[in-house]
């Protein structure tokens, strides 16, 4: 692995370790109260799983139009991180929403519409390890699916009657919590790039580990 | 006959005049929030209830993400392990 990417680790490391007392020393929010603190990792994993979906579904259009496996690859990693942070924000919101809502889940356009998009990045897994032969491309159109849904989560707050915030909430923090929230931002995101270019090593590796198998037996 | 038929036109008007908006209204969801308002102080009892859920879900990302490091550094010491291997087998053998 790179330089860059053990110093960059070394840094991701020290977010996460400083995270928590960034947030413990925010202020509480006039309506949910202390449980809005969950906003400050829901939110950021939120965005990291629909930038996943969108990585994966860009990277499956290529593959699919220009065949380069390099591009299947840095889809299979979006892939799995689409399921990851997905799984992330499905479990943190339902622990918030209990406590501002009274309820666990609510069938709600955004809510229902990141269910499906998480489901179907673990079909795109599913697809690709039980699949057998074709499978790389019957994934990748599943992939595009994936990112056509995510327009639809991000907007459908604004224009579907739910009890979910709106898109409006980011803008309107005041500074002493905005800037919490986008330490937190960029401590996802820098994970994010960490992890996911550690997955696509491990694929380039699966894939010369499969190179040699064929050389022995050829 | 007629008094018959008169109940059951009453009840149809009133049904989709009053009974279904009022059923409509009871099914409500409570007012989106637009905006996020910090709170300068909350009593102490309605903080409580909160923290099991907030300790609950940095539990849980912090379990999520060093569980799936520690998934991916498994996956890849088995493929390096595959690979030294292989170019060991291919060496011996002179393939390749």
């Amino acid at each position: 692995m790179p330089k860059w990417f053990v110093r960059a680790a070394v840094l991701c490391g020290l977010m996460f370790a400083a995270s928590p007392f960034v947030i413990a020393t925010s202020r509480d929010e006039a309506e949910l109260g202390m449980v809005f603190k969950i906003f400050y990792y829901h939110m950021p994993s939120a965005w990291m799983f629909l930038l996943s979906a969108i990585v994966c579904g860009i990277a499956s259009l290529r593959f699919l139009f220009s065949g380069d496996v390099r591009r299947d690859r840095t889809a299979v990693a979006a892939a799995e991180l689409t399921v990851l942070f997905g799984l992330i924000t499905l479990v943190t919101g339902p622990l918030w929403a209990r406590r501002s809502w009274g309820t666990w889940w609510i069938w709600d356009a955004r809510i229902t519409a990141s269910l499906v998009g998480w489901m179907i990045a673990w079909s795109y897994l599913i697809v690709r390890k039980y699949g057998g032969p074709g499978s790389d491309k019957l994934a990748a159109g599943l992939a595009i699916f994936g990112m056509a849904n995510v327009p639809f989560i991000y907007i459908s707050v604004n224009f579907w009657r739910t009890i979910h915030p709106a898109t409006s909430v980011v803008p309107t923090l005041p500074v002493d919590m905005s800037w919490r929230l986008w330490f937190c931002v960029a401590s996802f995101t820098l994970l994010y790039v960490l992890l996911f270019k550690l997955r696509v090593y491990l694929e380039e590796e699966r894939s010369r580990v499969d190179t040699l198998y064929l050389a022995l037996e050829g | 006959m007629r008094f018959v038929r008169s109940v059951v036109v009453i009840l149809v008007l009133a049904s989709s005049s009053g009974v279904a908006p009022a059923i409509a209204y009871a099914q409500q969801p409570a007012e989106q929030q637009g905006a996020f308002v910090p709170a300068e102080s909350l009593p102490q009892r309605e903080r409580m209830p909160a923290a099991p859920l907030l300790v609950a879900a940095y539990a849980f990302v912090m379990l999520a993400l060093f569980g799936y490091v520690i998934s991916v550094s498994r996956r890849l010491t088995a493929v390096k392990t595959d690979l030294t291997r292989l170019e060991g087998e291919i060496r011996r053998t002179g393939r390749g």
